[in-house]
């Protein structure tokens, strides 16, 4: 119950804030989860941080869905370790157009999961400071968590061994 | 080849700048990375941390692969303390099917999970010892490590790669050597715990070379979200197991011991008060478990629990349930889920995105050595290369969870 209500607090003071750029709002599992827009993401992120204070940022990733407008989805989890609340935000970016500002101005520890989602998902960060790949060969030049790059099957001739360095 | 790797380039024959390599494969780095390192006599001016090297696409793999398969994933994060990583991801599949446990099982798992973390914290805190030249400690303490692995055995078979457990319960029921090789340990463990901070905790050398070394603020610590031993060591009150209670851990009464300061020393004090806590919380997990009925191991749930094989053999239901399990042929919900789980070293999150297939649509590991190692870089800078040594060891980075 008290977790509902918690939940129920922050959603009136998004929508109050940000009005029609928070949609979405879903408690799967009791984790409040929203979509949000690139334009509004730092604004959205820092209210969070300094009003609702979700001081933890505890993860950055993305989902690709192929063929869906906004192809690429960037997944923000925060958390609230004195509220004990956890909160989930979406941003749908276009896969043509992978771009997102970058959210290291708000929490440093922010690089490395930028760094690792760049590489594997191809998110362009503006403004971080050192994107550059992180897991991944340097000349790799494939995003490779993408869905059109299926798993590689040991018996397939055709896999291309550029790929691997061989 | 096109490696941008930064590489510091200072070519003047004027310089007294050194550059050294830290890897990747260096008897001081626990693991397989890099580290360029420029030092201004031994004191290091800057670094660059490259990862990387032993990157396994593990998500990619995830994505391919029936939720029993990707148990074998997990084990391989932090190979020191895998049951913890194969609990949690199972944890996250029964949250995700909503499947409730029964206490039993809930306590074998508690009793498990302790364990491997006492492992894995005996694994950091002995390094330390080794690091600043106490090998004895390395040497003595370890042989528990030893013991934890040989109930692991007794328990699913394996040392290392554990894959203990499945979706639903255990695979099977503990059995008398297990539990007896528990009570030993319980017995002999906390005199050779006590003997090893006689050893170290008021020891002069090891105070001297960790004690104000590399500390770190609270905020400093929040700021790059670092979770684990290494966030309690800066004196925030932060453990998973208290803020968000999974499997059974709200029943039980430990505490969670936080430092002050942030350095080298703090930390080591908070790993050692963990593995009492741990102690604690086994011995209590043994007594709940009396109290309950024998011979429960899993939860009742046919359609989502891997039948046992001989059962399969006999029985047609646990023949067609098995064979639907393996097929991948689980009807899951189209959902989301986060769960999280306190690893040896932190926060370990699971993000799993369903979308009613075999496979998971995605599935994200939040990786606490990955989070916390972002800073030995920047805190390296201005350290001595023999502190920055001591330091690297107290961060506990396992490359497994490094890079997955």
């Amino acid at each position: 119950m008290e977790e509902t209500t918690l939940n129920n607090d922050i959603h009136v003071k998004l929508t109050e804030k940000f009005g029609e750029k928070v949609t979405a709002i879903s408690e799967p599992y009791g984790l409040l989860t929203f979509v949000t827009y690139k334009d509004v993401i730092i604004n959205v992120l820092s209210f969070l941080k300094n009003d609702l204070s979700f001081n933890f940022l505890t993860d950055i990733t993305a989902v690709h869905y192929p063929g869906k407008d906004h192809g690429i989805a960037v997944v923000y989890h925060l958390h609230n370790m004195v509220g004990k609340v956890r909160i989930r935000i979406k941003v749908f970016i276009s896969e043509q157009n992978p771009t997102i500002p970058t959210a290291t101005t708000i929490w440093k520890g922010a690089n490395w999961m930028e760094r690792e989602t760049y590489d594997l998902f191809g998110v362009k960060f503006e403004g971080h400071p050192d994107l550059r790949r992180i897991l991944n060969m340097d000349d790799l030049g494939v995003h490779p968590m993408l869905k059109q790059y299926p798993l590689e099957d040991p018996n397939r001739v055709d896999k291309k061994d550029e790929f691997f360095g061989r | 080849m096109n490696h941008n790797h930064p590489v510091f380039t200072d070519n003047d024959p004027q310089s007294e700048l050194v550059t050294l390599n830290l890897g990747p494969t260096h008897p001081a780095t626990h693991g397989v990375f890099q580290n360029v390192l420029q030092l201004d006599g031994e004191r290091i001016v800057s670094g660059v941390s490259t990862i990387g090297y032993i990157h396994r696409a593990f998500e990619k793999i995830a994505e391919h692969r029936p939720f029993y398969q990707i148990t074998p994933l997990t084990d391989r994060l932090n190979y020191c303390s895998s049951p913890i990583n194969n609990m949690g991801w199972h944890m996250t599949v029964e949250k995700l099917l909503n499947i409730q446990m029964p206490k039993r099982v809930d306590y074998l798992r508690v009793i498990i999970m302790e364990l491997s973390r006492i492992a894995d914290h005996i694994i950091c805190n002995t390094i330390i010892g080794q690091d600043t030249g106490a090998t004895t400690t390395f040497l003595y303490l370890f042989q528990f490590r030893e013991h934890i692995y040989e109930i692991f055995e007794e328990v699913c078979g394996a040392r290392l790669t554990t894959n203990i457990g499945r979706i639903g319960g255990f695979e099977r029921d503990f059995n008398d050597i297990a539990f007896a090789k528990i009570d030993k340990f319980l017995k002999e463990f906390p005199k050779a715990l006590k003997e090893f901070e006689n050893l170290l905790t008021r020891n002069r050398i090891f105070i001297d070379r960790t004690a104000g070394v590399a500390e770190v603020t609270k905020e400093t610590a929040l700021e790059y979200s670092w979770t684990g031993p290494l966030l309690r060591a800066t004196g925030v009150d932060y453990d998973v197991r208290v803020s968000d209670p999974y499997s059974s851990y709200q029943d039980f009464d430990f505490e969670v011991p936080v430092g002050t300061s942030g350095d080298i020393y703090d930390r080591y004090l908070v790993r050692n008060e963990e593995m009492w806590q741990s102690l604690r919380i086994v011995e209590q997990a043994l007594v709940k478990l009396k109290t309950e009925p024998k011979g429960i191991f899993h939860a009742d749930v046919p359609e989502f629990y891997l039948p046992p094989k001989q059962e399969v053999y006999n029985n047609m239901e646990a023949l067609i349930y098995h064979f639907k399990i393996v097929m991948g042929e689980i009807d899951a919900p189209k959902a989301e889920v986060y769960h999280a789980v306190e690893g040896g070293n932190g926060e370990l999150g699971f993000y799993l995105i369903n979308d009613g297939g075999r496979t998971p649509y995605r599935l994200h590991f939040r990786r606490p050595s990955f989070i916390n190692y972002q800073m030995f870089a920047p805190m390296s800078e201005g350290m001595l290369l023999s502190d920055a040594i001591i330091n690297m060891s107290s961060m506990n980075i396992i490359a497994g969870e490094l890079d997955a």
